[in-house]
């Protein structure tokens, strides 16, 4: 309503800022400045570089050779099945669990979310430890499986539920506190105009929340493409059979066939960038919607 | 309860119980079965897994690097987004986006571009060598790794603070006659502390059960650079089961722990926060 006296106000509110009393001296903002970058370069720029360098060390065509390997390759379909699978069961139960959280109170609600989060407290290691536990030979259904002929460890099934496992809570996590904020006016209203239940998830509820719903399922695919611990656990490192991308990379480092292990890596680097990128783009229109609102 | 009766809304009994479902499924009851597995060991068969020489050195190891490595992310953390609020230079958008890198990249990705350039012949590796420091292949190179991953979480929870910080009362500081580091001191530090604490907090807990982005770096020798996530593996290979799932036990009560302390934290932290707005 009063946008120009805003932003008239704002500029001053940067003169004052960079005025003496509330700034640092030049010299200190550049010495800052430079001590970040320096940081940075030693524990994000230069390793980020070190994969695409050391990737065509020896030359465009091993790199190629590398990428189009059959083993590279079933290692890569495995990679996006994992996810194709993990990311949507996930997905679901983040909508769940938000709507029960954020649109009721009961009791025992912040134990629950605590709950949600212990997956992001366990490591990977374990997460994939607890799986052969129970699917393993000597586990709780191992004799049974077995005798069924069905393998869960050093098989798909493992794979997915480690997966699975350790991506469980980015969904929920960002949509709990988004629809907490939003409160259940709108979802109110849609019932007194008669809509059903999945009328008002579908053209209310998901509408409002759909960017905060994507930024969860980047999150959730980065990590589920990328889980190096949990996985390899339970996969068995079956070359071909059971080989996720990362474990790919880490057979073929260890064969020390370091040229194809960072043609493999800068793959998985490049989903990264692609990822930051994603996230950047789902920010910037999350905060845009937000502004909006506000304005209506 | 009451107020549960007030809520028109459908759908409560279908998505709370297939949240627990789902919860029980996946979550628990496969955590569960390290704590049963564990309680078929007596007393000193699980002392003796969880307390031999070889496996106390590796929780040295992993806690010492861990704390090691998110004081260097509070310090840096801190003033990385003290520099990326405050202060406008070129590349600002694009290093602010890269800051979440170690999120999104894969932790074996991590894990043998760190050694490529820690190793002794790699572009920093190589510039130590000479002095005779090694990186790549001791602790030094644990903690490294354990830096790299927890970078995100400090920067990330103490930017948005530093962002909502009311210009006023600096300046209220200043025409009252303190000088910049007084006002950063005893004025922006209070504020952002909890945040600060809470992010280190983060890179603590995530530093403990990291495992790929260390494997390569450490070089794995026992008793001096074998973390306690690869004694569990190391323990599954050979099919000691209940030994693996004993160490295991261990770090998960340390990480619930941790865990509840965080929840603490944050729940303080927005107590604190709240009567002021």
């Amino acid at each position: 309503m009063s946008g120009i006296s805003t932003t008239q106000f704002s500029k001053y509110n940067a003169r004052v800022a960079k005025s003496r009393a509330t700034s640092e001296p030049t010299w200190v903002r550049w010495s800052l400045i430079a001590t970040v970058l320096l940081f940075l370069s030693l524990f994000l720029f230069m390793p980020l570089a070190a994969v695409f360098t050391e990737a065509l060390r020896k030359g465009f065509d091993t790199y190629i050779s590398a990428l189009a390997d059959a083993d590279a390759l079933s290692a890569m379909k495995l990679t996006f099945i994992a996810a194709l699978i993990a990311v949507p069961l996930n997905l679901v139960f983040g909508v769940a669990a938000a709507w029960a959280i954020a649109k009721f109170e009961f009791r025992g609600k912040s134990i629950l979310i605590t709950l949600i989060d212990l997956p992001f407290a366990v490591s990977p290691v374990i997460a994939g430890l607890i799986y052969v536990l129970i699917f393993g030979l000597q586990g709780w259904f191992g004799h049974w499986l077995a005798d069924h002929d069905l393998k869960v460890i050093f098989a798909i099934p493992g794979i997915v539920l480690a997966t699975i496992f350790v991506t469980f809570p980015f969904v929920a996590r960002e949509l709990i506190p988004l629809m907490q904020a939003q409160g259940k006016d709108e979802e109110e209203a849609a019932l007194v105009l008669g809509a059903s239940g999945w009328q008002i998830l579908w053209r209310v509820t998901l509408p409002n929340i759909k960017w905060g719903l994507l930024y969860g399922v980047i999150l959730t695919n980065a990590r589920a493409m990328g889980e190096f611990g949990a996985v390899s656990v339970v996969s068995g490192h079956i070359r071909g059979m059971t080989n996720t991308l990362p474990l790919h990379v880490e057979i073929l480092y260890n064969e020390y066939n370091y040229a194809a292990a960072f043609a493999v890596a800068s793959v998985l680097a490049l989903l990264a960038l692609v990822t930051l990128v994603l996230k950047s783009i789902v920010e910037w229109y999350a905060a845009r919607s937000a502004c909006a609102v506000e304005q209506n | 309860m009451a107020k549960k009766y007030n809520n028109v809304l459908p759908g409560f009994n279908l998505s709370l119980g297939f949240t627990i479902f789902y919860l029980s499924l996946i979550v628990l009851i496969p955590l569960s079965a390290a704590f049963i597995k564990t309680s078929t060991l007596n007393l000193h068969e699980f002392w003796v897994a969880v307390a031999s020489p070889r496996v106390v050195a590796s929780y040295k190891l992993t806690f010492g690097a861990s704390l090691i490595g998110a004081s260097i992310n509070a310090v840096f953390g801190l003033l990385t987004a003290w520099v990326l609020t405050r202060y406008t230079f070129p590349g600002k958008r694009i290093i602010d986006a890269l800051v979440d890198l170690p999120f999104a990249l894969p932790t074996a990705v991590a894990g043998i571009a760190l050694t490529a350039i820690y190793a002794p012949n790699g572009w920093i590796g190589g510039m130590l060598a000479p002095h005779g420091i090694k990186v790549a292949f001791t602790p030094i190179g644990v903690v490294i790794a354990l830096t790299f991953i927890g970078l995100p979480f400090v920067v990330r929870t103490v930017q948005p603070i530093l962002e909502d910080l009311e210009a006023e009362t600096e300046e209220a500081a200043a025409s009252l006659g303190a000088n910049r580091w007084q006002t950063f001191t005893k004025i922006i530090f209070p504020a952002i502390a909890p945040a600060l604490l809470t992010g280190f907090s983060l890179a603590f807990a995530r530093a403990i059960g990291e495992y790929g982005s260390v494997i390569f770096i450490a070089g794995n020798m026992p008793m001096v650079s074998e973390i306690t996530p690869l004694i569990i593996i190391t323990k599954l290979e050979q099919y000691d089961y209940a030994g693996a799932t004993a160490v295991a036990v261990v770090m998960l009560v340390i990480s619930f722990i941790l865990l509840l302390g965080i929840n603490g934290l944050q729940w303080w932290n927005s107590r604190r926060n709240s009567p002021a707005i």
